[in-house]
């Protein structure tokens, strides 16, 4: 394989760095519980990820119970609500989305992808996801301390976030919270610098920047954007944990609290807002910039074309990545801040329309006169496509200051971000899950099982989010419990909240038989082979299925060729893999 | 012109300036040719630490500019008194000569590192260390003082409560870099007395093998360390 025919294509590059030693595990213990093998710590961030995703989607189940039949579930008080709110929004952000994107994905993909033989630091690899689980913990054991978990919404606005007005304002929920999210970024950060530096120092022979996968792609760009905008949230978290336990008043201007007054005064919680948003708006594409890479990948390999315009994908991933460091306070135009910022913010905010706007038009170039297979990874992706347009137009409503002013804090916000940044990725993640389970773990996932998830997630959501708009529309706030007898407030919009209510129940009911199916297929799925989806990229060349330590037996692999080639003309089957130096008289590629 | 060394120990030859930099980022295996895994971990983390420094200093900015109180003067809070005369910022001047001094020593142990020069080199990175504990002992004292005079992180004496909290916060994360900075410093002196990077000897934890090269990377953070002080200095003491 490694024999390069001169003439015919490029010689590949002799090997720069000697072949590593990895650390071999001599227990039970070291090989599955404290491993430092990338896939084997991806799977524990995945596995944790999705436990307290689970604990996310029941929260939200609760809180539709409430909107859809206010009065009827009397342990649902406003304070639970709150604390659900709350719960369900960090968890799902964070907690799920960020974890299982970065520290799942990138730890399985980037090793295999880019041909390495695992991260380059396995160790601190290994400490990032106990971390993690110790920040999870933090979180969980919120649910059991005295006063429960913080509501003060999933942004934590001070001055609220403090007081004792908000549920665990003055008890153990925010403090809980504040130390679990600066526990993950301590541990988010450890495994950050490993994917950054394995995608830049540890590629295979022949393996360019311009070669890779979009998945490593929108993985690495997201992780160099977490590593930058974590920061501004581990210092307000400081803050304001110094806030509340030594009495500071960084975030706490003069109030008066229950006819008394408080011994704050002087802070700005607009200050706390600049830095939450400064993490919080490249959070947004730290979880979508993933997503489009792995949507990439998909609707290639499943539409048999090589991506239309890989180029420009990468320069549209890296001008997103840069953009959304620019663009933080269009989440605070009615926060007060001078009015002249919102004009900039949503200049820059509409800009980002354009990048974005080229990737949705190259995914649906690539599918244009493609080989569609419509298996369950590529309906994941359409959908995903679909949704991620839908989202994207209420985002240029939102990114405009006179538009957002009257829709600000309504379930039009609610809808857009449930739109745009949790459905689009979940669509992704549930189609990346049903594209790389049979790496995985050697099995297909059950087809009939999956359809019915897919069907029944895809149309649901919409049934779930279409109508909030309109309830938004018509001005119901967010984050209200109870809309009561509120004059403007038409009968129909009760009617949809209880449409939406058991749409909700029926999509979580879905996820249950696409758990039971990831257990139901580890033993009975069809036997999948090393290759099921005859792709390209170097994950799907391993010697053995499921890969295993080391990821690629004696030899590294060399690769030839960009992740793309699909149905070339003159080859003998429809892929030519990375590695694969292919007829010598082939026109080369990229 | 620079030079690639590959693996079956042939060299290479690449580009200089800009064109050799489209061709490293262009090339296969490594953006960054002839860097080790380790020393680009450091520079990345530095830059994600610059984030954390870069926000802290940036609140406090904020704070300052927006207070409606006095700000207190920092060249009479920070002023020592020798005799009878007050002499401003004397302790944090002679903090920073030694933390800029010990930056200097730690170049120094980079260059008998890289010279195989196991006793300078020890004896450098001890001096480097015993620095920094000096720095972090005079912090003590600085806040010991301060806080003898009434300075808590809620209020002082002389206006603005932002000044005592964002003074804590700001010289507390920067002594704690610090203080990780010389216990670091102090295993890696142990490392080279030991000659375990002569002999590659593998670390307890990451089982990966000693090398001189650890020395340098010890000595970025240290860098920066000392970098980041610059800016509380000139942001905190002399504004």
């Amino acid at each position: 394989m490694v024999d390069v025919t001169p003439g015919s294509r490029d010689a590949v590059p002799p090997a720069e760095v000697p072949d590593v030693e990895l650390y071999h595990p001599h227990s039970w213990w070291t090989t599955y519980v404290f491993s430092q093998d990338a896939k084997v710590i991806a799977i524990q961030y995945a596995g944790t990820a999705m436990a307290i995703g689970f604990v996310a989607l029941v929260l939200s189940w609760l809180m539709r119970l409430q909107l859809g039949f206010p009065g009827t579930f009397d342990f649902i008080t406003p304070e639970a609500y709150y604390q659900f709110i709350t719960m369900h929004g960090m968890i799902m952000v964070v907690y799920l989305l960020t974890a299982l994107f970065l520290g799942g994905f990138g730890n399985y993909l980037i090793p295999l992808m880019v041909g390495a033989r695992d991260m380059v630091f396995p160790y601190a690899n290994m400490l990032s996801y106990w971390i993690y689980l110790l920040a999870v913990l933090v979180l969980v054991a919120s649910f059991f301390a005295p006063g429960g978990p913080t509501g003060a919404g999933w942004t934590l606005y001070p001055p609220q976030a403090i007081l004792s007005g908000t549920p665990g304002g003055q008890d153990w929920g925010i403090l809980l919270m504040l130390f679990s999210l600066i526990l993950f970024i301590i541990g988010f950060t450890m495994g950050g610098l490993n994917y950054v530096v394995t995608v830049l120092q540890a590629r295979a022979r022949g393996m360019t920047l311009m070669r890779l996968p979009l998945t490593v792609w929108g993985i690495f760009t997201a992780t160099v954007m977490a590593l930058l905008a974590f920061p501004a949230l581990f210092v307000a978290c400081v803050m304001m944990l110094f806030d509340r336990l030594l009495g500071t008043s960084f975030f706490m201007p003069a109030l008066v609290e229950m006819g008394e007054q408080l011994s704050y005064g002087g802070g700005s919680p607009i200050l706390f807002q600049h830095l939450f948003w400064f993490f919080g708006h490249p959070e947004v594409y730290i979880v979508a910039l993933p997503a489009f890479g792995i949507v990439s990948d998909l609707i290639s390999t499943h539409a048999r074309k090589n991506i239309f315009g890989y180029r420009m994908m990468v320069w549209a991933i890296v001008a997103i990545g840069a953009l959304s460091f620019i663009v933080w306070a269009h989440h605070m135009y009615v926060s007060g801040m001078h009015p002249y910022f919102g004009f900039f913010f949503a200049t820059t905010t509409l800009i980002i329309a354009v990048p974005t706007a080229i990737k949705v038009y190259n995914w649906v170039l690539t599918l244009w006169r493609g080989d569609i297979h419509l298996s369950l990874p590529m309906l994941f992706a359409l959908a995903f496509i679909v949704t991620f347009v839908n989202g994207g137009l209420t985002g240029l409503f939102l990114g405009n200051v006179v538009v957002d002013v009257p829709l600000s804090d309504t379930m039009f916000v609610v809808a857009h971000f449930h739109m745009v940044m949790g459905v689009a990725p979940i669509m992704v993640i549930f189609g990346a899950i049903y594209h790389w389970y049979p790496k995985i773990t050697g099995r297909m996932l059950n087809d009939a099982m999956g359809h019915f998830h897919f069907w029944v997630t895809f149309i649901g959501a919409y049934a779930i989010f279409f109508p909030m708009h309109y309830v938004g529309l018509v001005g119901v706030p967010r984050r209200y419990p109870e809309l009561g007898e509120t004059a403007f407030i038409p009968d129909s919009v009760h009617d949809l909240n209880a449409f939406i209510t058991v749409a909700a129940l029926i999509v979580g009911f879905a996820q249950m038989v696409f758990l039971f199916n990831l257990f139901w297929s580890l033993r009975y799925g069809k036997e999948a082979g090393g290759n099921p989806w005859r792709a390209t990229t170097l994950e799907w060349q391993t010697p053995q299925t499921p890969p295993a330590h080391g990821n690629w037996g004696k030899e590294l692999p060399v690769v030839y060729r960009w992740a793309y080639d699909y149905s070339v003309p003159g080859a003998p089957q429809d892929f030519i893999a990375q590695n694969d130096p292919g007829p010598p008289n082939l026109p080369r590629h990229a | 012109m620079a030079e690639t060394l590959t693996s079956n120990g042939t060299t290479h030859q690449r580009p200089d300036g800009l064109r050799g930099i489209a061709a490293d980022w262009s090339s296969d295996q490594r953006a960054f040719k002839n860097v080790s895994w380790g020393k680009a971990m450091m520079w990345v983390f530095l830059l994600s630490d610059t984030f954390i420094f870069g926000c802290f200093l940036l609140a406090y900015m904020t704070a300052r500019m927006s207070t409606t109180v006095p700000w207190p003067n920092a060249s009479e809070v920070f002023g020592l008194h020798v005799g009878d005369v007050s002499v401003p910022l004397l302790l944090i001047a002679i903090m920073t000569f030694v933390l800029i001094s010990s930056s200097g020593t730690m170049a120094m142990a980079v260059n008998f590192a890289y010279r195989r020069n196991r006793r300078m080199t020890v004896l450098m990175i001890l001096l480097t260390a015993l620095m920094g504990a000096t720095f972090v002992g005079m912090q003590a004292f600085e806040w010991s003082k301060l806080i003898s005079e009434g300075v808590r992180p809620w209020e002082n004496p002389w206006g603005a409560a932002q000044f005592g909290s964002s003074f804590f916060m700001i010289t507390g994360f920067h002594g704690t870099h610090v203080t990780f900075g010389v216990i670091f410093l102090l295993i890696v002196a142990r490392k080279v007395w030991r000659g375990d990077y002569d002999r590659g000897t593998r670390g307890f934890f990451t089982s990966r093998r000693g090398d001189y090269e650890h020395v340098e990377i010890m000595g970025l953070y240290w860098h920066f360390v000392d970098l980041v002080w610059v800016f509380i200095f000139a942001f905190f003491y002399l504004w």
